[in-house]
């Protein structure tokens, strides 16, 4: 791995190089969403005459980013690129945060993810306060739907602004089992909700207090869910209005999208190639890609944490009430190496409600025990713990009809590779 | 014949997946025809004394345990310590686990004094030490000597003192301490062990013997039906294998 091997010989090359960006850099980090916002910045950014570096999709840690910028230098050590943009992994912002001295830092939300990994979701807030105190030059673009990031960018020295949904009609009602920051964080008494979009995020209150979600500068109002088609809303921003169309499903594909709009926003770039940029962006890959087989499609959700599987699991049946899908869960590291999250997910949703369920991954048991568990009917059910046996036939049990397939991290990298090895889809570096 | 298990904090100490344990005591006395109901028991309430077979704690952060901790002694500790003389059912799970002990001395600031339910004591080494995390496997002889498979993450280290048995030796995995090879502690009818979350579905003689427990308190002797439990015994097999793979 070149990035390691040139930290190795000289630990000030993030330092170095990233300061040698004339643009400056840009940083994204959170639970989920990072490569999708991450992606979506850097397409409206080139769509505005930028040219940026970013690190690879998975590649979030700190040897990636040095990659990422060597990758762009020359020998001279010049740096071909305006702008760089890196998605950097939640526990990883404390470390490249002092070398990278960015223009702007992105938080999206922090969800338990991973968590012999990361060590607990409180430690990890703790430590980008202290980064984010340290830094003074960054602006902070916060998601004020996420009580436990607005707590934390609030108590940043810098300048801030919060992007938010702002339509209660996008609320579930109450708040579902993956909520993770129910109690305030400085008094420890439950938020009362208003309005919940979907695991934490939604428009929050503490009685005691009386902390308040942050009013977001940035917010998406009159939101039209499409299922797998994406969304349409209105953007509302300090520099006008605009109706806006995304190809990304989902409420939390919202905030990413957001997201980007705000980072954008901040840096300079006017709304019409924001929106233009939001309109002609593809989803990333494996979040939502779809991917067709003999005439017929199969949609790649990546599914890596209770909050982002029960969006998932939303989505699909938003989409059809007879749908068969293909859940693959592995337990490698970059996945987790403990899967008891599959107990956070809200699995009960599809019982009577899908076609065909096959589970297959390293622990491909373990999901067919939590679906019996969920109510889904053992006739409904079956394990191949082959990815590419449980792929074919999850495609023929769909009797033509869309697959929808539920991969973690690895098991989606594994799909692809066999995917890419049929000549189905492009190779996943190639961006 | 109804279960009545009681759900300390479920909003505060279930970090990952401990909800799996109450979703298979239900089902599993439902399958069965038995009544289940579960009446979750939050911060500042109060405790029905009579009125539970079972209470479950689960995990949670440092900040959550604390509040917990308070809470459990503050409102609800005389309750539980008299239900437990009585033999009802108490299982506690990471952090709840610790709890049930005296104290537990965290890497910095105060200690957490515990209920004592169980003799066994929990100190940090500190932050530089490191957290044991991974497949477990223990074997129980409370349960005729089966396997109990699961996941452990903690910083804390526990050791039993004479009045608790352990609820089994560790296969694979680190346990109470990462040396003497004892997991969990059991005190008649309280057990507490560090292999979190989604402990129950995958060791269903576990989940039977604490729901013959729980039942036997108001109907003596009870015997469970057996029920299919191929795809249980698919999990149970498979995370022996991965525990044996690392």
């Amino acid at each position: 791995m070149p990035g390691r091997v040139a930290r190795g010989i000289a630990p000030d090359v993030v330092r170095i190089l990233a300061a040698r960006l004339p643009s400056g850099t840009i940083v994204v980090t959170g639970t989920n969403g990072k490569t999708t916002t991450a992606r979506l910045i850097s397409h409206i950014l080139r769509g505005a005459g930028f040219s940026s570096v970013h690190n690879r999709a998975g590649a979030n840690l700190a040897a990636g980013i040095a990659a990422a910028l060597l990758q762009h230098a020359t020998f001279g050590g010049r740096i071909r690129g305006d702008i760089g943009i890196f998605e950097v992994d939640e526990a990883t912002l404390p470390i490249v945060q002092p070398s990278l001295q960015p223009r702007a830092v992105v938080l999206t939300n922090l969800f338990r993810d991973q968590l012999d990994r990361y060590g607990e979701i409180d430690i990890v807030a703790g430590r980008w306060e202290t980064a984010l105190s340290n830094d003074a030059g960054a602006v902070v673009i916060f998601n004020a739907d996420d009580p436990l990031v607005a707590s934390v960018a609030t108590r940043t020295t810098g300048r801030r602004v919060a992007f938010g949904i702002e339509d209660d009609s996008c609320s579930l009602g109450t708040l579902e089992h993956a909520a993770d920051a129910r109690y305030c964080y400085r008094c420890g008494v439950p938020y009362e909700y208003r309005a919940v979009y979907f695991g934490h995020m939604g428009v929050y209150r503490c009685p005691q207090c009386g902390t308040t979600r942050p009013s977001p500068a940035v917010a998406a109002h009159e939101v039209e869910a499409r299922g797998l088609e994406g969304s349409a809303f209105t953007l509302m921003t300090p520099r006008g209005s605009a109706r806006v169309k995304t190809q990304l499903p989902g409420a939390y594909n919202l905030h990413n999208v957001l997201a980007a709009a705000t980072c954008c926003l901040e840096m300079g770039v006017a709304l019409p190639p924001i929106v233009e940029g939001i309109g002609t962006f593809a989803p990333a890959f494996g979040r939502a890609e779809r991917v067709r087989v003999n005439g017929h499609e199969a949609v790649l959700l990546l599914a890596k944490n209770p909050a982002g599987f029960n969006e998932v699991l939303r989505t699909v049946l938003r989409d059809t009430g007879q749908a068969t899908v293909l859940i693959a869960i592995n337990d490698l590291t970059a996945d987790g190496r403990d899967i008891s999250w599959l107990w956070d997910v809200d699995f009960e949703m599809l019982a009577g409600r899908i076609r065909r369920a096959i589970v297959t991954g390293i622990r491909a048991h373990d999901m067919d025990l939590r679906l019996k568990h969920a109510g889904v009917p053992d006739e409904t059910r079956a394990v191949a713990t082959d990815l590419a046996q449980a792929f074919d036939l999850a495609m023929k049990s769909t009797d033509g009809r869309r697959l929808y397939v539920l991969p973690t991290y690895t098991a989606m990298l594994q799909l692809r590779k066999i995917l890419q090895q049929r000549g189905l889809v492009a190779g996943f570096w190639e961006d | 014949m109804d279960l009545r298990i009681c759900h300390l904090y479920p909003d505060l100490l279930n970090l990952y997946g401990d909800r799996g344990n109450i979703i298979a005591l239900m089902n599993r006395a439902r399958w069965r025809g038995i009544d289940a109901s579960v009446t979750d028991c939050r911060l500042g309430d109060a405790l029905d004394g009579d009125a539970y077979d079972l209470y479950f704690i689960g995990g949670g952060e440092d900040r959550q345990q604390r509040l917990a901790a308070n809470d459990l002694r503050a409102r609800k500790g005389g309750v539980l310590k008299r239900a437990a003389e009585a033999g009802v059912v108490v299982l506690a799970v990471c952090g709840g686990y610790q709890l049930l002990g005296h104290y537990y001395r965290p890497a910095d600031g105060d200690d957490l004094v515990g209920l004592g339910l169980l003799d066994l004591t929990t100190v940090h080494p500190g932050p530089s030490s490191r957290r044991l995390i991974g497949n477990i496997v223990i074997r129980s002889t409370l349960l005729g000597g089966a396997t109990v498979v699961g996941f452990e993450n903690h910083g804390g280290r526990t050791h039993l003192g004479p009045g608790a048995a352990p609820l089994g030796n560790v296969m694979r995995g680190f346990g109470n301490n990462g040396e003497d090879h004892t997991e969990g502690g059991v005190s008649r009818n309280v057990f507490g062990t560090y292999l979190h979350g989604p402990l129950l579905p995958k060791n269903p003689l576990f989940t039977d013997h604490l729901i013959r427990s729980a039942l036997g308190r108001r109907y003596g002797q009870v015997t469970l039906p057996p029920l299919d439990d191929r795809i249980e015994a698919e999990a149970h097999a498979s995370a022996v294998l991965r525990a044996a793979g690392e």
